[in-house]
Order: C-alpha cells, then structure tokens, then sequence
C-alpha cells in the first residue's frame, strides 16, 4: 500500500525547550506546562487555541489527562501514546492527518522530565519482558550493546567509530549555549572510558538531564499567518518491527530503513536533498545505525562515515547539531529535542545555524531500537 | 493450557520447545497464533543447539565479576536471549556453537546454553 500523507499542509508554528539541563525543584508536570506555554506564545496563540493534546510523559501514563487539566485545556482529541521516544514524530504525523480532515485546528505536543533532579536515572516503568528478564540484561542499554556487537562483527566498525559519535556530538554542543554537556573531550577519554555492557561505555550513553520542549501544529495556510516563519510538514511515517532485540531477524538493521524510506517518499526527496539531520542518539551505535538505515550511507558504512569527520561541524551531513541526545539532553525520551532542533534549523534560529537549511530530517527511536519514526520538515521555499 | 503455560511446563521436565508456523519457520517466543499469517502453530521439540549471535558482557562493581547475555540463533530458526555457562570474555565469541540445557537451581527452570565442539 502507498501512503497518502497530506506534503507540506500543515507545519510546526511554534515551539520551545525549557530548562534543558538541571532544574532543580521543577516537576516534571511543570517544566513541561512551562514549554507548552512557551510555544503556544512563540507560535503568537493561545491556549484557547489548542485543541488537540499530543503527550507522553515518563511517568505518568494518564499524561492526556492530567497535563489538560493542569493547563484547563479541553481538547477535542487527547493522544497519549506511548512508543518511547519516537512517540513524538508519530503523534506529528497523527497531528497532521487530523488538522487536514478539519478534525482539529491547533495542536499542541508536549514532553518534559525532571529525571536529573528527581533522582539522575533513566525515569522509565518499561523493562525487559519475561522472556529476556531471567539473563538480567540492562535495561535498554545491553539491546543498543548486542546490535554494536554484532555491527562490529559484521562490518569492522571499531570502538573508534563510536566515539568518532560522542565526539561530533560534544564538538556541536560546545558552541550551543543550550547544551548541558560541554568542555573538552578526546578520544581516549571515549576509549578508556568506563565499560557498562561490552561494547558500550559510559561515553557511548545519552545524557541524564531534565527538559522540556513542545511544539504546536496547525494548517500550513494559517501557520504562515502566524508569529514565527512556518516550518511544513513534508512527511512522517512510523514502523514497528519488534519490540524486545532478541525479535530482531538483523540486529544491524532497523525499521528506520522502512520509516524513512516512507518519510522521504511523502516529502518528495532524497537523502541527497537533506541539509542536516537529527538522529535519536540515545547511544552512538544509534547514530552509525541510523545514518545507514536513512540512506545516508550504506550498510555496514556508517562507522567509517562518522570517522571521516562527515557529521561533526564542517562536515558533508550536519547531525545533531545542537549537541544531541550524547551532549545536549536527554530527559529520558529526546524525540520531540530531534524535531525542534531540525525546526529551529530551518526557521534560521539554531545555536549552530547552518547556511541553507531548506529541508531537514528528523528522526526517533523508541524501545530498543524497536519503534521508528521519520519525519521531514522544509521551509516555506519547498512548497 | 496456554502456550507460555506449556513451553515452561515442559522446560521443567527439561525439554525446550519451539513452535513450527504453517510456512516452516520456527517460532520463539510460544504464543496462540502464527506471526504475520495467525495461522496456526504447532510444537515441535528443538534439538538445543545453535550459535551465539550476539553477546554483551556486563560489568559490575568490583570484586562482582561481569557477566554476559547473548542472543542464541537456535539450528532450526528461532532466535532468543539466554546465557552460555562456562565461558570468558576470552573464550566466548560470536559464531560459537552451543547447546541447550535446563538449570534448576533458581527459582524458576532456566533455559541456559554450554559451548560445544564445531561439529
């Protein structure tokens, strides 16, 4: 079946992050109402305006409804959906079908966590199924840790190639003063950093930070009204392909290839046309996966791709450019970080603003490596 | 009697099971209907040797030693997590053939694997 995705209809016309980093005595309900606020104003709404709710909190599973009534919305649609940190791009691509049938008009998308302050642990309630449980694998991280292994194994790439990641991810965030993990870093920190689950080190894992970020969508025709330039909405597509990693057929290969294969499809473009890209780096062996299974470079290439300096800045394909889920934040699920990033890149507003952004992709992952989601944003000239 | 009920009834008495799908593919974790299709499922009882696919060892707070998972391609298709005893980070290595056994000491029969020879 082909997708019908309604290219460029509807568009992010605002959007925010706060308190990315440390903010003690926030909760996690709190810093996100704060971003939410935030966006609906940068988009030059009002609350009044909302009335669809996208959210997946990390841990409040009755988000729709809690986070309305903390902010007296009274959506006409509540979605709550919950494929870990890809859930963002698929409540976009949700959002974008909804605001083109006339079912909705404004809708608001948000995440936020206090996970640093509240205790500095992945705050999740998700863990290994019963399946897996008994052998005490680390929840996610050892899933990440069996698909490098075995990338290793397949393709040559190294523990080199990993960090080549963490580095390109700690080079962006240097100079964006959102970034919570700055200053030096080498490659022999990366190397003889300390082992969690072979091969990842504690320098191949995301950031613990708190955050928030929200979004608010609506019709492109009226988007382009509004406050701030309107960032469209060329394509999204999701795919599931497994949940534990022991499902897997290729650990090496993600249901990336088939979301952004659709994405890109829907958005009428090619890795080629993509000036930057936000990948969900929840560890490095994210980024190398990904970058594969977009079709920026070819299986089993992408550690040798990060290695030749192609993702960091100066490089051929800017990735992560606000620093990343490695270096940025990462409040537990970094998706909707990915999106605004991508966005902001467009509208000519990133800490590191590259020349010419015209059509960014970016790109989430939920699970272990188990839920994918695509989406391509363009500017006003892409249309 | 459920699938799952089934398959750990059976680990007990130290016997792994696998399910066969209508096209022939081997099917892990049991469940009610065949994945993809819904066809229907029937149980077969798996030789217990494979090869180890992928492995991470885990490390832990000294004097804890580290220990491992690793990802077990079973011969007949099916693929799971599971452990090989006996083994160093040394000694274990992708493309290892193991084969199955049954241990009893925990709480719950346990599904593990031991190196064997290449045959």
């Amino acid at each position: 079946m082909t997708d019908t995705f309604p290219r460029a209809r509807t568009a992010i016309a605002g959007l925010a992050t706060f308190g990315i980093g440390e903010t003690p005595g926030y909760s996690s309900m709190e810093l996100t109402a704060q971003a939410a606020l935030l966006a609906v104003a940068d988009a030059g709404l009002t609350l009044a305006d909302v009335d669809a709710l996208f959210i997946c909190q990390p841990d409040d599973f009755f988000a729709g409804l809690s986070f309305a009534e903390y902010l007296g919305l009274q959506p006409r649609y509540t979605d709550n959906n919950r494929t870990g940190g890809s859930a963002f791009m698929s409540h976009m691509a949700v959002a974008a079908m909804m605001l083109e049938a006339g079912y909705i008009d404004c809708a608001l998308i948000a995440y936020g966590s206090n996970q640093r302050s509240n205790g500095g642990k992945l705050a999740t309630k998700i863990t290994n199924n019963q399946w897996d449980a008994p052998y005490a694998p680390i929840f996610p991280l050892t899933g990440y840790a069996l698909a490098a292994a075995r990338h290793m194994h397949e393709y040559g790439t190294t523990r080199e190639d990993l960090a080549a990641v963490a580095l390109a991810a700690r080079a962006w965030a240097q100079t964006n003063p959102e970034a919570f993990a700055k200053g030096p870093l080498t490659l022999e920190e990366c190397l003889s950093a300390r082992m969690i689950s072979t091969p990842i080190s504690v320098r191949d894992c995301c950031l613990v930070t708190d955050g928030a970020a929200a979004i608010v969508m609506t019709r492109t025709s009226r988007a382009r009204d509004l406050a701030k330039p309107a960032v469209p909405l060329l394509g999204a597509a999701a795919a599931t392909w497994w949940n534990s990693i022991a499902q897997a057929k290729d650990v090496t290969v993600t249901a990336a290839r088939e979301s952004g294969a659709r994405a890109m499809a829907m958005a009428g473009v090619s890795p080629s046309d993509i000036r930057t890209a936000q990948l969900y780096d929840a560890f490095t062996i994210n980024t190398i996966l990904f970058l594969e299974d977009l079709g920026f470079c070819p299986k089993g290439e992408g550690g040798r791709f990060v290695s030749s300096g192609a993702i960091a800045p100066g490089g051929s394909l800017p990735v992560n450019t606000n620093g990343g889920g490695l270096s940025c934040c990462h409040p537990g699920m970094y998706g909707l970080f990915a999106v605004i990033e991508a966005a902001r890149q467009i509208r000519g507003e990133a800490a590191n603003q590259l020349s010419g952004v015209d059509v960014a992709l970016a790109h989430g992952n939920g699970g272990t490596l188990s839920s994918q989601a695509t989406v391509v944003l363009g500017s006003l000239a892409t249309l | 009697m459920s699938p799952e009920t089934h398959w750990r009834t059976a680990l007990a008495e130290g016997r792994l099971l696998l399910q066969r799908a209508p096209d022939g593919s081997a099917v892990f974790p049991p469940r009610l209907a065949a994945p993809g299709s819904g066809g229907p499922l029937e149980w077969f009882e798996a030789s217990g040797r494979g090869r180890v696919y992928t492995l991470s060892w885990i490390n832990r707070k000294p004097p804890a030693e580290p220990y491992h998972v690793a990802l077990i391609d079973l011969d007949e298709g099916a693929r799971l997590m599971s452990r090989v005893e006996g083994v160093t980070p040394e000694t274990l290595a992708i493309g290892m053939r193991v084969e199955a056994f049954v241990d009893h000491d925990g709480d719950a029969p346990l599904l593990l694997f031991r190196p064997v020879e290449e045959a």
